[in-house]
């Protein structure tokens, strides 16, 4: 059982105080929930919408059938009606000009007008949908008081008893079953592992759709004694992050891609200073400004080499907030224990989509930093950048050893971080940085993979694809088919065992991607030279959802 | 109490030009450090690129090298990291006022705690020879060959324009007067920015040792560093009416920017935070 439900309107509406509610209150009441967000790049007006999907079962990805639309404006009712099935319910006011069996007006403004509050209009639709599904009004007056004061919550709660009232139940969900879940998108999930993971400087300047992992994080700056700067623009965010990090914090910062792009002059400067780095990158569709609140997967080949100049580095992308959680407090460790960039990819889908997962373990996080202290080095003759055989070297925290400093340096250096254009030590530098790509191989987590034991159809993704492939998988498994999908979190260096072992015997490879060159699969190609004979891409701003998958894999592969 | 000169002694090989102005820099922020009596691992020297910013080679103290024009914000990552180094910034006229513009305004608005020492030759030495955001309006360079065409930058008002707290100008040929700068910035609580007159005895022929020598003057005892109108008349002083050095305006009472963040204000510094991942199990409230 799975309903989905959407609010559309224009920007300013309130559909994201609506929709927040509405999803909190579904899970307070027990049900998975998955949420994602489609809005334009404008503050006021435009036509934005909200997709809720919840049900007994954990959902991985959103669908475009819909239950229920709540329309705040003529344009919802244009673009979505399409969309309604045959025997769903379109809620709007009765201002609104459609000609349709399904349609339930409510007199929305006015009922809000009476209360004396406009601005809850939209709580009456809320109210309309709590009890089409027929579930109680309950834990509606908790949610509203934690959300607003007093005055404004009772508003709410006379709007949301108004639109109550006003409709008949029609659907019969089963009792919600989910326990001790939380509801959270990926940013906050990244911001949230950062926080476990023992981050305590984040630098960034605000760029949809990284921003909310600023915003996040600044509320928590007091409670946890952390440090959140807004910077005049990313080339400070991350030339801060490095200085912060230099000197014995755990530092991060974050972006989308056109400020990635300007902090790449960086990314080399941590490689070369050997300065531990987390950098998010949430990625949108490019080039330049491109469409710069909706999705895309386009920031991966350049990702895999942004720098002048070789550099060692890590890249991983997250797949669903519990993903994010995890591996952003992973990130941080393994950027301390090798001195090196991590990147982070995560994208504008998931970084806006809610979804509930089960409560994260805090035991499972650890802080690994690797800093050496008064005892592990020669205090006589420390040498930041020693010429170890694991390419690593001791790493202490400039100002805590008394008559010991510690010299980085951006130019090619020596073992003690001056200047240097010796030929040799230039080649026993770059070995020493390099060689920890090799270490690395060692930890790499291999794709997570859904599918029969020996698939025909064998689908490549990584990211935020994971939960539309997911439920493609299981889908097309449940009709018979010899299908299976690798889904990638570390990208580079490449995890092959699961690769190799299912691409063997596969008649067809599909990758299956955001993006219009196909980017993971010629990175496959490049390191293993398994090729990928069909793909499915998408580069329209909208993200591939299970449903979707399922039928273009019909159409030109099945 | 000052502590020995020649702790701060490096031994790395110097690559400044013979008679360069940065070496009186260079012997002015020695001197600053011992007769602050501090130590070298208590202090972090923070630069961009250029000749100035090679200056963390020649030093010993901590010393983060970074790249052109960015030398501010890992100076500035690096305090709010911990508050207890004594971090100084050395750069050049074109790593601040060129390609560093941006971050010399925005922290001079956050007024951090640092010491930015700006060696201020007024021509482009490391790329040989092109004008600078200093250089005199009409001098030829070896990139304008018909006189620079645009207006010079003026590092002092514009400082002080923005609400920098503490700006000063200093000569490389008058090390005590510099070091007595330095360490003066050294005490102030904030931003403090001194543009040092440097003679590039390569590819400057005009700014000389002798051009800077014949128009400095201090500015005299009875000169009131806080009063900003008379400060603003001194900013605009320059070129043959006399060149002012000193504390041209001071702000004693300006909070810095460690200071406007309670966590760093009220608590050891960052570096020293005791966190395990439980610490954060309470934010999962948010989301349930």
């Amino acid at each position: 059982m799975k309903y989905n439900i959407l609010i559309g309107g224009s920007a300013g509406q309130g559909m994201d105080t609506i929709s927040s509610l509405l999803e909190k209150i579904l899970q307070r009441k027990g049900y998975y929930v998955f949420s994602n967000k489609d809005y334009m790049s404008r503050v006021r007006g435009g036509h934005n919408f909200i997709q809720i999907r919840f049900g007994n079962e954990p959902i991985y990805s959103y669908d475009d059938k819909l239950d229920i639309i709540i329309g705040l404006d003529q344009n919802s009712v244009e673009f979505h009606s399409k969309n309604l099935k045959k025997d769903g319910v379109f809620l709007c006011d009765d201002k609104i000009k459609w000609e349709d069996e399904r349609r339930i007006t409510i007199p929305m403004l006015k009922i809000a007008k009476e209360i004396g509050q406009a601005r809850v209009f939209g709580t009456v639709g809320m109210g309309a949908i709590i009890k089409l599904l027929s579930l109680d009004d309950s834990k509606i007056e908790e949610v509203f008081n934690e959300k607003w004061d007093e005055k404004i919550a009772n508003d709410n709660i006379e709007a949301f008893n108004k639109g109550y009232e006003y409709v008949d139940s029609k659907y019969k969900p089963k009792k919600g079953e989910a326990k001790d879940t939380l509801l959270i998108n990926g940013n906050q999930a990244i911001a949230l592992g950062a926080l476990a993971g023992g981050l305590s400087f984040y630098g960034a300047y605000p760029m949809t759709p990284s921003t909310s992992i600023m915003t996040y994080l600044s509320t928590k700056q007091n409670d946890a004694g952390i440090v959140v700067e807004q910077a005049e623009d990313e080339i400070a965010a991350i030339n801060m992050a490095i200085g912060a990090s230099f000197t014995g914090v755990r530092a991060m910062t974050g972006t989308s891609g056109g400020g990635f792009s300007l902090m790449t002059e960086a990314l080399g400067l941590a490689g070369i200073t050997e300065t531990p780095l987390v950098t998010v990158n949430v990625q949108r569709p490019g080039p330049a400004t491109g469409l710069p609140t909706r999705t895309e997967q386009s920031d991966l080949s350049f990702i895999l080499t942004a720098s002048h100049g070789e550099i060692p580095r890590m890249v991983l992308s997250v797949k669903n907030p519990e993903d994010a959680f995890y591996q952003t407090a992973r990130a941080l460790n393994i950027a301390d224990k090798y001195q090196m960039l991590v990147i982070i990819l995560n994208d504008q889908f998931l970084a806006d989509a809610n979804q509930t997962v089960n409560k994260f373990d805090f035991d499972k996080v650890t802080i690994e930093r690797h800093i050496s202290g008064e005892n592990d080095i020669n205090k006589d003759d420390y040498k930041r950048y020693e010429i170890t055989e694991n390419g690593l070297s001791k790493r202490i925290i400039p100002g805590k050893i008394e008559g010991v400093t510690v010299l980085a340096d951006s130019d090619e250096h020596d073992e003690y971080g001056h200047i240097t254009e010796e030929s040799e030590v230039r080649i026993s530098q770059m070995d020493k940085r390099m060689k920890r790509m090799e270490l690395l191989k060692d930890e790499l987590i291999e794709p997570d993979y859904f599918g029969v034991d020996d698939p025909e159809t064998l689908l490549i993704g990584w990211g935020s694809l994971y939960g539309g492939l997911r439920e493609a998988v299981e889908t097309l498994k449940d009709d018979g088919e010899k299908i299976g999908a690798l889904i990638f979190g570390d990208i580079y260096p490449l995890p092959t065992k699961l690769l190799e072992k299912y691409s063997k015997n596969a008649k067809n490879i599909v990758n299956v991607e955001q993006n219009f060159n196909g980017q993971l699969a010629k990175f496959i190609r490049q390191e293993t030279g398994i090729h990928c004979n069909k793909s499915i891409l998408k580069y329209d701003g909208r993200q591939l959802y299970g449903k979707e998958i399922v039928s273009k894999l019909q159409e030109e592969v099945l | 109490m000052a502590t020995d000169i020649k702790l701060f002694n490096s031994n790395d090989e110097n690559a400044w030009c013979p008679g360069c102005g940065n070496f009186g820099i260079l012997n002015s922020l020695k001197k600053a450090f011992s007769e602050a009596n501090l130590k070298p691992h208590q202090i972090l020297l923070c630069s961009g690129i250029g000749q100035a910013a090679k200056t963390p080679h020649y030093i010993n103290v901590n010393g983060f090298n970074g790249l052109h024009g960015r030398a501010l914000p890992p100076a500035l990552g690096a305090n709010i990291a911990n508050k207890d180094l004594k971090i100084v910034v050395t750069s050049g006229d074109g790593d601040t006022y060129g390609e560093g513009g941006n971050h010399f305004i925005h922290n001079i608005r956050r007024n951090i705690d640092i010491t930015h020492l700006v060696h201020d030759n007024q021509i482009y030495g490391l790329t040989k020879g092109q004008g600078s955001p200093t250089t005199a309006k009409g001098q030829v360079t070896s990139m304008q060959l018909d006189g620079v065409r645009v207006d010079p930058f003026n590092p002092i008002a514009t400082a002080m324009t923005m609400g920098a707290t503490f700006v000063a100008r200093s000569f490389s040929g008058d090390v005590n007067h510099l070091s007595e700068m330095i360490q003066k910035a050294m005490e102030h609580k904030g931003y403090a920015l001194i543009d040092i007159l440097q003679p590039c005895v390569t590819f400057n022929k005009v700014n000389t040792f002798k051009w800077y020598k014949d128009r400095v003057y201090k500015l005299d005892e009875n000169y009131d560093p806080t009063d900003k109108d008379q400060a603003f008349k001194k900013a605009n002083e320059w070129g043959d009416d006399g060149i002012p050095l000193g504390i041209i305006y001071q702000d004693k009472e300006a909070i810095s920017f460690n200071d406007r963040i309670p966590q760093i204000r009220d608590n050891k510094p960052l570096v020293d935070r005791e966190w395990s991942p439980k610490d954060a199990s309470k934010f999962m409230e948010d989301f349930r």
